[in-house]
């Protein structure tokens, strides 16, 4: 469907014209409004409703946290309902891995890495709509829970064999808050791998000329490595969930023991899932710090070969360690120690990274800008959390600390002081990008400085409570247990840290409104997503960019009149090609992803007539997609505003 | 993002459009194919481990167990596999007739391979394996169902690039045509597999003797006309058409598909040997 009328000068876009196309696979060509968002092909836009809905999710997982706190504030507190309870800690912890910080990794990669290496969009557009719309299902699919009978998934975040079966999860007869976890999953599962898959090709077909592997941005990398991770480790815990869905629906005993069912099977697929799952969320941070020292250290990342393998390594070893989750299991002195020594032996490129980014910042022109102070913040919790990781893979004494708050603890530190700081960090360093407005300095740092006190005072006193015995999950707690006053601390913390939460995001706003305006390039980075105006016109370059160097826009800034020569010949190029060929909008991603929401839906209520005619819906929705072909249009260079547009 | 492929000679194993030089269609589907080995691979690993943990009233595999017939079915599948593979070189050389009469043999094998499974699963049935009568039963449906699954995926994919090689190269639209197309070659396979299994069970409980058989023939009948009556159709919607819009430049398409095919016919060798032949060690 390449369009065949070129434009005339003058005009914008041209699109296909297509003679008698029937209504049906007439392209939605809208630019403004909710029809552009809801049939949306670009990576930008679908990054900014990742990023959106993540944050969303991350207020809810939030705010189920704050009730959490405040029914462990005191000794016998009746605040919150045992049952409630335990679908409060489930949910906050569902979703805060897999609807908050998944998704706002996501937002980065499908943002910045098509940016970082040189390409227009990603390989498959409408397949990462798709993606999107697939996530926003299995959002729904968890959450609806809290507004029917059932309540809300109960079975906590890992669902241990028997906890998910009929007898133990099942309040009456037609519960169907495990079955809602279940679908929820699987679906949110698939959008990872389709997303996934996505980035995988795009990182190795779209690099523009001159991209070699070892001139990708970290950033770039560690998005490879994680998507990996995601297609390799996703499918255990699928079939895990296909297992457990044919044990609570067609009479089958994979997790039920009574029929001679393993319910250990389900702790080992779960994590051979879970532990991969662990750096899926951790690699992405560690990709955003590596970008965010360099710029503000006003050096090239140290050691960058060393980084980039270190992340293959961890996403290799993070395969061979998931039953250190397991150690209180009974597995035999052999399997225990080889899983410690493996889990030991993770800490080795993890370190090696830590010492990376102290050398990076060695020697450095230090610039303490906000997203610097996240990242700062970021190496040194994250360091606390793998010490105290490290402390874990001594399986005796792990036997102590299992399952009591000192786990609670160390994975808050490396999934909020690591994960988390490390995406509010990428958040402050990309906005001028995307939004073309900057944080105030102040705003953003003492938004800095209540989260990290409130982090602190929340997640320490748990070591401490670990380690004199409060189990995780205790919804009441005794007053002569001598955790009264940590459990107190902790809580105060948990709201400083939502004051901190609040002041961030209530700043963001305020700045996307009315902050202050920054031309192209504000932080004089190095990496290629910051040649382009702020914010990026759709079809991001111009003219693709040629790589010279590790880090191409620095080069680019010092080699002025040789880029500008190329980029004048390659606009030639592209101009006698017809123009910049973009991607058609499409309205049959939302359509198919609809489809399988009212058949997951009705899935779940053992309605299967309306589970089918939603499976067909979305079977319409695919063979639609298929017919309708990649579409596209081109757009010419030059009729967009660019203003700053660097003199070469 | 191949813009102007179409005007040179395409070469098969490059595409100048990416970094690479390879198709991303094919890269994308080594990917998937990459994880779903770990489908697979879990799949599997629970099979074996209730393998060695086999619950009281396990049935003994070795009696169940049908060799003769899951051997044909292995047979049937590897030769499926050679057809897909000759499609593809056939798309490659722009010759649209001879893709189309591979693509209806691999679907053809493809089909058998499921109407085996149907049959195996009916005697199983009436043997008392059902899905919740032991932990083999668990384990072995939900593997072999999955790969089951799988095929049929495989020749809903294979029916629908056999209809798209007939979308006529002018404008004229086509989208119900290829509906009304596909429906017809559902009912098709509904029946024909209906017809088919009647007569393989007429067989197996009395033998090659015209008296069942004819039996089992007046109790199909109405599958058997419409089986009839809708092959007559498809060969009318199958017959020669001026210039279609499928050319070489599809082989790529054909090849991903190939990819896909050819993949779960290794992962049903997996199965045969640690389900089915590990049983007889």
């Amino acid at each position: 469907m390449e369009a065949t009328a070129h434009a005339a000068s003058g005009g914008t876009e041209v699109h296909a014209s297509a003679p008698r196309r029937s209504w049906l696979f007439t392209r939605p060509t809208a630019k403004t409004g909710i029809v552009s968002w809801l049939t949306t092909v670009d990576h930008k836009r679908i990054g900014l409703l990742y990023g959106i809905s993540a944050l969303f999710f991350f207020l809810v997982g939030g705010f189920e946290a704050l009730l959490i706190r405040i029914q462990l504030a005191v000794p016998n507190n009746t605040f919150l309902a045992h049952q409630t309870y335990n679908e409060m800690f489930t949910m906050h912890a569902t979703t805060m891995i897999f609807l908050a910080i998944m998704p706002l990794s996501a937002a980065f990669f499908n943002y910045v890495m098509p940016l970082q290496i040189g390409a227009r969009d990603v390989a498959f557009p409408r397949l990462n709509g798709f993606a999107f719309w697939v996530f926003l299902v299995g959002a729904i699919i968890l959450n609806i829970g809290w507004f029917v009978k059932s309540g809300a998934p109960d079975a906590g975040w890992f669902g241990y064999a028997p906890l998910t079966n009929k007898t133990y999860s099942d309040q009456f007869p037609g519960d169907m808050s495990t079955d809602l976890w279940i679908m929820g999953l699987q679906i949110l599962g698939v959008s990872s791998v389709i997303g996934s898959l996505n980035f995988i090709v795009t990182i190795i077909n779209l690099r523009a000329p001159g991209m070699t592997m070892m001139r990708l941005p970290t950033f770039t990398w560690m998005t490879l490595f994680t998507a990996f991770l995601i297609i390799l480790s996703f499918p255990a815990i699928t079939i895990a969930l296909v297992e457990l869905m044919m044990d609570r629906y067609f009479g089958t005993s994979f997790f039920e023991a009574a029929n001679g069912g393993l319910p250990i099977l389900w702790q080992h697929l779960f994590w051979i899932f879970g532990h991969p799952e662990v750096y899926i969320l951790i690699l992405p941070a560690f990709g955003i710090i590596s970008e965010i020292l360099p710029t503000f250290s006003r050096k090239p990342l140290f050691g960058y070969p060393v980084v980039v393998f270190s992340g293959a390594v961890i996403g290799f070893l993070g395969f061979g360690v998931w039953s250190h989750h397991m150690f209180t299991t009974g597995m035999g002195t052999v399997a225990t120690a080889a899983f410690s020594l493996m889990t030991m032996a993770i800490a080795v490129p993890t370190g090696v990274k830590i010492f990376n980014w102290i050398g990076t910042l060695w020697g450095g022109h230090l610039q303490m800008r906000t997203p610097m102070m996240f990242a700062l913040g970021f190496i040194w919790m994250f360091m606390i959390g793998g010490f105290s990781g490290v402390m874990h893979a001594a399986a005796p004494a792990d036997a102590q600390q299992q399952d009591s708050y000192f786990v609670v603890a160390h994975f808050h530190y490396v999934l909020i002081g690591g994960s988390l700081f490390a995406l509010l960090a990428g958040i402050h360093y990309w906005f001028p990008l995307i939004f073309g407005r900057k944080v105030s300095e102040f705003w953003g740092k003492l938004s800095f400085w209540i989260i990290f006190i409130g982090f602190n005072v929340t997640f320490f006193p748990m070591h401490f409570l670990g380690l004199n015995g409060m189990p995780r999950r205790t919804a009441v707690y005794d007053g002569n247990m001598g955790w009264n006053d940590a459990n107190l601390v902790s809580t105060i913390g948990a709201f400083i840290l939502g004051i901190g939460i609040a002041v961030y995001f209530i700043v963001m706003v305020r700045t996307y409104l009315k902050g202050e305006k920054v031309r192209r390039d504000p932080w004089d980075a190095r990496t290629q997503e910051w040649s382009l105006p702020t914010p990026p016109p759709e079809h991001n370059y111009d003219v693709i960019p040629t790589i010279h160097a590790r880090d191409a826009f620095w080069y680019e800034k010092t080699h002025k009149a040789e880029i500008a020569r190329e980029k004048a010949e390659h606009a030639r190029e592209e101009t006698a090609h017809g123009g910049i060929h973009m991607p058609s909008q499409s309205w049959f991603p939302l359509l198919a992803a609809t489809g399988l929401l009212i058949g997951a839906i009705f899935f779940v209520n053992h309605h299967y007539e309306g589970a089918i005619a939603g499976g067909l819906l979305f079977v319409f929705g695919v063979y639609c997609w298929a017919s309708e072909g990649p579409g596209g249009y081109h757009v010419h260079p030059g009729d967009h505003d660019d203003k700053d547009a660097p003199k070469y | 993002m191949s813009t102007h492929a179409a005007t040179s000679a395409i070469d098969h194993h490059h595409d100048p459009a990416t970094t690479t030089g390879i198709p991303s269609k094919k890269l994308f589907m080594w990917a998937f194919l990459a994880s779903d080995c770990m489908f697979f691979g879990t799949l599997i690993s629970t099979h074996l481990i209730y393998r060695l943990h086999p619950t009281p009233g396990s049935p003994d595999p070795r009696k169940l167990f049908s060799l003769d017939l899951t051997l044909f079915a292995t047979l049937v599948l590897l030769v499926s596999s050679l057809l897909m593979a000759l499609a593809v070189n056939a798309c490659q050389k722009n010759n649209i007739r001879s893709v189309r009469r591979l693509l209806l043999g691999t679907i053809v094998f493809g089909l058998v391979f499921i109407m085996c499974q149907i049959f195996e699963y009916g005697n199983f049935l009436h043997e008392g394996l059902t899905l919740s009568s032991s932990i083999f039963g668990s384990t072995f449906y939900t593997l072999t169902g999955t790969h089951g699954c799988h095929v049929a995926i495989g020749v809903l994919w294979l029916t629908l690039m056999y209809i798209r090689t007939f979308k006529p190269a002018d404008e004229r639209p086509w989208v119900l045509r290829s509906l009304g197309h596909f429906l017809v070659f559902l009912v098709v396979v509904v029946a024909g597999v209906t017809s088919v299994l009647g007569a393989a069970h007429a067989i197996e409980a009395h033998g090659l003797a015209a008296g069942p058989l004819a039996q089992a023939g007046r109790h199909n009948l109405v599958a058997i006309i419409v089986t009839l009556a809708g092959l007559a159709a498809l060969c009318w919607l199958g017959r020669a058409r001026k210039a279609v819009d499928f050319t070489e430049s599809n082989a790529i398409d054909v090849e991903s598909l190939g990819l896909y095919w050819h993949f779960i016919d290794i992962v049903w060798i997996v199965i045969f040997t640690v389900v089915y032949l590990l049983e007889y060690l």
